[in-house]
Order: C-alpha cells, then sequence, then structure tokens
C-alpha cells in the first residue's frame, strides 16, 4: 500500500525526521489560506499523487504570492496527473501539500528498501539527491551507498555516521544526520514498511538538514496490524478494478491488451499471458482468482474482466488439483449462464477428471471454445478475439 | 532415493486441528505420508485424525521422532511456529501460510542463522504448495495424482504452474523424483540453489526443471550454481515475459524493481550459464523429453 507525500512526512517526523512546515488543502481558498497560515513570502504547492516524478509532470508550484498560490492550486485541483509512473490515464489530484519554500544547498539521496539479497533491511544513499535512484545506478553507480542493517540490533550509530560521512556531509552535520536515518530506520521496522525514500533530503543554505520529498510504501501482509497505516489509504489514487478485485479476493492488473484472463494460481496466470503472447496475442489482464475456483469466485471473475471493454475474447485456464474439473466445468456453465457475456469464451480445464470437464462443456447450450492444451487455448483465444475486432 | 522426504519420514503438522490443517492432514495420509501427529497449542493429549495432538513442537519430537513439519498456522502467528519447529530440531519445513508479513519472514531468517549450517532445519515456503516424493510421501497441498514416480527433480515457485508442468511430463511418461515448491514470497525459507545442490547430490534424479519467474536475485543466484557446481542438465522457464515494471503479479515477490529482474533478463542470465531454457509453457513435457533422449 502506498500513501501520499504529506502522510509520509507526517509519519517519519514522529520519528525525528526534520521537515519543512507544511500543511494540506483541498481547496484554492484553503491553499491560500495555508500559505497565510505558515507566513513567509515563498510557497511550494505539490500535488498529491502516488506517483514520483510529480515535478517534471507540472505537479510541484513555486509561488510568491497568495495570489500565485490559490491560481496554482485551481490549476491542480482535478487534474489528471500523468508521470512515467502512473500510465497514460494518469492519477487525479484531490488533495494539495502546501510547504514554505527551502534554500537549498544540496541535495542527497535517501532511501530504505527490503533487500532480497541480503534478506534484511538495507540503507540506499547516494550524494546525487533528486534524482531517480535508476538513474543514478545508470549515470553514477560508484556513488550508491548501501548498508544492511542487522534486524537484531538494528542501524548502530556508527553505520550511520559511515553513511552520514560518505555523503560527505559537514562534521557539524553528521549528528542530525544520524537522528534522519535513525527516523527512517525505526519507521521502517515499526510501522512493517517496505520503502521509505526521502528524495531528496537537503542541506538548506544554512546548514540545517530537511526532508524535501518523502515516499513509503507498506507491506499488505501486515496491514492487519497497522491500522494507523490503513487508515490512511486513498483509493482515488487505486485502479477501481484492481480496488474491486482485491476487495473480492481476486488479484488483478489491468494491462493493454485484448484478450481477458481468468486463471488460478499467479504463475501459471504469468505463464498462461507469456503464451498468449507468443502466438501473437495481448492480455487484458492478469488475473488469478485463488486455487479454488468455485462458481462463485468464477461469476465474480467474469464480471471483472467483462468490465474492461477492450476485451474482444475470454480465456479460462484453470488446473484443478485438489478440485475436480467437472466441478470446476458446472461453476463455469452456471456463472455464463447468469452473465451476458457477448465475446467468445475459451476455456481449458486441466488436473483431475479433465476428460469429464470437457466433456460438460462440449454437452452443455452454452456458447464456448474449448481446448485441450495451454498452446491450443492461447491460439484459439487469439483467433477468436481477432474475428470478434474485426466485426465490430 | 528421492530428496528431503519419502515414505518413511515421520511427518508432523502444525495447526493440525484447524479446518485445512484437516483437510490437508487427510490428503497427505492417503497419498501414504507417515504423518505420526500434530501441534495445537491448547489441544495436547487428545487425538486427530487418529494420531496424537500436542501443545509445542518439542513434545510432538520427543513422543513420536518426528523429523519433518508441514505449517498451516494462519499468517500472523506463521513466522512463531517455524521458528517452534526449528528450535524442536526439525529438519525439513513446509509452509503453507500465504501472507505473512515480510519483516516476519526476515526475522525468521536470522534466527535460524544461530544453528550450524549442517544443523539448521531447511525450510520451503512460505506461500508454497508443497514438497512431493512421487509414490512415496506429500507434504503440503498437491494433487498426489497428477505426478508420477520417476527421476526428474522438480523446484518451482508456483503452486498450479508446476502441476501443469508435472502433468505435462506425466503425459509423456515422464516421472518426478521429487517436486519442491520454494513459493511466490518476497523472502523465502530456501531458493532454487538449495535444491538444485540436493539434486545433484541424489543419485536418482537425473535432470532438473526450475520453474521461476520475474522479482528476486534467486533465478540468477541459480545460474551462478548450475554452472559452476552441476553436473546433471538443469532445465529453466521464466514465468512473466508480458509483467509490466513495478506491477505486482499476484505473488508478493513477483514483481520487477531494479535491474535483472525481468524475464527477458533472468532468462538471458540461465541462457549464458548454460542452463536449458524452456520458452514456451507448453513446452515442459517436450522440452524434458528431448533433453532427457540426449543424457
Amino acid at each position: 500500500m502506498d500513501i501520499h507525500e504529506y502522510q509520509a512526512k507526517t509519519l517519519l517526523a514522529e520519528f525525528g525526521m526534520p521537515i519543512a512546515r507544511g500543511g494540506i488543502a483541498y481547496s484554492p481558498e484553503q491553499a491560500a489560506y495555508r500559505a497565510m497560515e505558515l507566513g513567509g513570502d515563498q510557497w511550494v504547492v505539490k500535488a498529491q499523487i502516488h506517483s514520483g516524478a510529480r515535478g517534471k509532470a507540472g505537479g510541484v508550484k513555486f509561488c510568491r504570492s497568495d495570489e500565485e498560490v490559490r491560481n496554482a492550486a485551481d490549476e491542480l485541483l482535478g487534474k489528471r496527473l500523468v508521470t512515467h509512473q502512473t500510465g497514460p490515464q494518469g492519477k487525479l489530484v484531490g488533495r494539495l501539500y502546501i510547504e514554505t519554500a527551502t534554500d537549498i544547498e544540496r541535495e542527497i539521496y535517501l532511501a530504505f528498501v527490503l533487500d532480497r539479497t541480503s534478506e534484511r533491511i538495507m540503507c540506499v544513499a547516494s550524494a546525487a539527491g533528486g534524482m531517480d535512484i535508476e538513474e543514478i545506478a545508470k549515470t553514477d553507480p560508484a556513488s550508491i551507498i548501501r548498508v544492511p542493517i542487522e534486524s537484531a540490533v538494528g542501524l548502530r550509530d556508527f553505520q550511520a555516521r559511515e553513511v552520514a560521512f560518505a555523503l560527505g556531509l559537514d562534521s557539524g552535520q553528521i549528528n542530525e544526520a544520524v537522528i534522519a536515518l535513525k527516523a527512517c530506520y525505526r519507521a521502517f521496522r515499526d510501522l512493517d514498511a517496505t520503502m521509505v525514500e526521502v528524495n531528496p533530503l537537503v542541506v538548506t543554505r544554512d546548514g540545517r538538514l530537511l526532508a524535501l520529498d518523502a515516499k513509503m510504501g507498506f507491506d499488505d501482509n501486515a496491514l492487519f496490524r497497522r491500522q494507523q497505516i490503513s487508515e490512511l489509504r486513498d483509493k482515488s489514487q487505486e485502479d477501481p478494478r484492481e480496488m474491486n478485485a482485491a476487495d473480492r479476493g481476486l488479484s488483478y492488473v489491468g494491462l493493454d491488451g485484448n484478450i481477458g484472463c481468468i486463471i488460478n494460481g499467479a504463475g501459471l496466470a504469468m505463464a498462461t499471458m507469456d503464451m498468449i503472447k507468443h502466438v501473437d496475442g495481448e492480455p487484458a489482464n492478469f488475473l488469478d482468482i485463488g486455487g479454488g475456483a468455485s462458481p462463485e469466485r468464477v461469476t465474480k471473475a467474469f464480471n471483472l474482466v467483462l468490465s474492461d471493454d477492450k476485451v474482444d475474447a475470454i480465456l479460462v485456464n484453470i488446473f484443478a488439483g485438489i478440485n475436480r474439473c467437472d466441478w470446476v466445468a458446472e461453476g463455469v456453465i452456471q456463472a455464463m449462464e447468469k452473465l451476458d457475456v457477448k465475446v467468445p469464451v475459451i476455456v481449458r480445464l486441466s488436473g483431475t477428471n479433465e476428460e469429464k470437464g470437457r466433456q460438460i462443456l462440449d454437452e452443455s447450450d452454452i456458447d464456448l471454445i474449448t481446448a485441450e492444451t495451454l498452446a491450443e487455448a492461447a491460439e484459439k483465444a487469439v483467433a477468436a478475439a481477432r474475428s470478434q475486432e474485426a466485426s465490430k | 532415493m528421492s530428496i528431503w522426504l519419502d515414505e518413511n519420514t515421520p511427518v508432523i503438522v502444525q495447526g493440525y486441528t484447524g479446518r485445512i490443517g484437516t483437510f490437508h492432514a487427510e490428503e497427505m495420509i492417503a497419498y501414504g505420508t507417515n504423518v505420526v501427529g500434530g501441534v495445537t497449542p491448547g489441544k495436547g493429549g487428545s487425538r486427530h485424525l487418529e494420531r496424537p495432538v500436542f501443545n509445542t513442537v518439542k513434545d510432538a519430537v520427543k513422543e513420536t521422532g518426528a523429523e519433518a513439519s508441514v505449517v498451516f498456522v494462519p499468517p500472523p502467528f506463521a513466522a512463531d511456529a517455524i521458528m517452534e519447529a526449528a528450535d524442536a530440531g526439525i529438519k525439513f519445513c513446509v509452509c503453507v501460510t500465504d501472507g505473512i508479513p515480510a519483516q516476519d519472514m526476515m526475522r525468521v531468517k536470522r534466527y535460524m542463522r544461530r544453528y550450524k549450517k549442517e544443523e539448521r532445519m531447511c525450510l520451503t515456503g512460505p506461500n508454497c504448495a508443497g514438497t512431493i516424493s512421487p509414490g512415496k510421501a506429500m507434504m503440503g497441498i498437491m494433487p498426489g495424482h497428477i505426478y508420477m514416480p520417476g527421476r526428474v527433480g522438480l523446484i518451482g515457485r508456483s503452486g498450479t504452474l508446476g502441476y501443469e508442468a508435472a502433468s505435462q511430463m506425466k503425459a509423456k511418461g515422464i516421472g518426478i523424483s521429487t517436486g519442491v515448491g520454494i513459493g511466490g514470497d518476497p523472502i523465502n525459507g530456501s531458493s532454487f540453489r538449495d535444491h538444485l545442490e540436493k539434486f545433484e547430490n541424489d543419485p536418482d534424479t537425473d535432470l532438473v526443471v526450475m520453474i521461476g519467474e520475474i522479482g528476486g536475485p534467486q533465478e540468477a543466484a541459480a545460474a551462478e550454481f548450475a554452472r559452476d557446481h552441476m553436473t546433471k542438465p538443469v532445465l529453466a522457464y521464466i514465468a512473466g515475459l508480458t509483467a509490466p515494471k513495478g506491477r505486482t503479479m499476484g505473488h508478493a515477490g513477483a514483481i520487477v524493481t531494479t535491474a535483472g529482474e525481468s524475464a527477458e533478463e533472468k532468462v538471458e542470465i540461465l541462457r549464458e550459464a548454460g542452463v536449458g531454457i524452456i520458452m514456451r509453457p507448453s513446452e515442459f513435457g517436450n522440452a524434458v523429453e528431448t533433453a532427457l533422449a540426449k543424457l
């Protein structure tokens, strides 16, 4: 689960991270009022969406008067911001964060991630702040500092100092840096984060450290014990279909193709999509309906896939292990009887009682295409989608 | 022979008396697994499925001599159950539970390092389908009848894709020595590499098939091990060619975040290490048949 910049900053501040003063606004009037409240004569109006690279997309505006703040807010609110992380549909700006502008001396990249190689939380830092870490890895890989943290003892002061000195900070800033690093680490550990990124962490002209931008991601598997984090969820930032699926215990990812996929198991789902690609088709979605494949789940899956009007054909690929194919076949028929499916449906069942399952499908009155092998299923789906597309 | 598990291995079930634990324990017993009892804290002293129930794994090990354990404990308590098994001297543990917090698994891995490598429990999973030595025993939730006994080792992250591979092989008359599910989580107990090593040393395995997917460093580590230490041929399929970057594809671990984690990159790394690549998921049967014919 992702949260907004202002939420991440608030959380990190609770653990001791220094942040600039700021406030949230939902309307231009509120934005201007926040600026007045904060005082000073320079502000930054920042669109709050779940994506990085907001600056490049025009989502961060520098303002010198309350009039400019009001205008910037008016322009941003209700707009869909498109960054390289949001996809072409962009993300809706529903709230703004107004911050006093900071005089920046230098920018630093700082992050904590879950490192799968060392199986530890890892501190990643670079003197080349403000840039994307992937970009830094390409242009200046030697500048990236990586410190794995032993979970039994946590981030030690000496490790934080090593990072701070490696970043070339002045001796007067080392203690502040240690506090900032430990704040990020503790927030990561105590809140079950999967990612904390402060980019940039800045040194101000008067020599202080400040988190100028912050991003946090959380482990969905740990939300059961993180009530405080669950409450920060902003559903307007999520894909409605994916959210709808998740609420029904299905795992769905929307893609750009026209072949809808209904499959049990994540690995088999990915493999089936690969198979479609190999025979020159494009999947419209990833959808794992879980091990069970009960009639209720199959019905929900059909509803979900059909809600995407790009879909020209649906490929159902179920491996019945503990279940039986005849039972899954009945479920598919029940689901299709209830729903008005106007696109061709290709069904491939394998596993326990597969012949019996296929026979039930073949003998039913429902209009569907059966396939025996994975290759055959993909080929039939691609062909059916083509003729459906042509007849439109 | 087979790796990790055969018909004599004494197995206990953690979360034994729960609905899911009971259902799969029955399946395991029906397949021929030597289930010697189970653990449910607070129900020690009673009997379930004609076998004794214990309060702690230590009690179960002491009374039954259990060497392996399969964990069906819900996510909030599963990490603790795994550590309990490791501490009680269990040698091989399958954790089926899906949804364990990643930092809990980090602590499990850290905890297990307190034991010497040769005495350390081997954990498979979490979020895995189990381990099967066809015709002998099964731990987990696998449908036993789709696996034919034979001489091919199988290691995979995904449950149903592993079943697909096994049934394609069975259709060709090719059997499996042991099939190991290592699970789809970002931090898991054991990796492809760990099981490749076991298969390399197993006289009854001739060839190994690994089924990987996008995300994480374990396929690359396996490629290096296969290149430097394997005399037996290794075939690999990597799922997720169509997966976009930065999106989780069902398995918490199936997400491309950094360089080297996409399907194309993993295929390239494996190919360069001399691993045979299965290009399409419809070709498991054919590819294994061709590779076996060359032995």
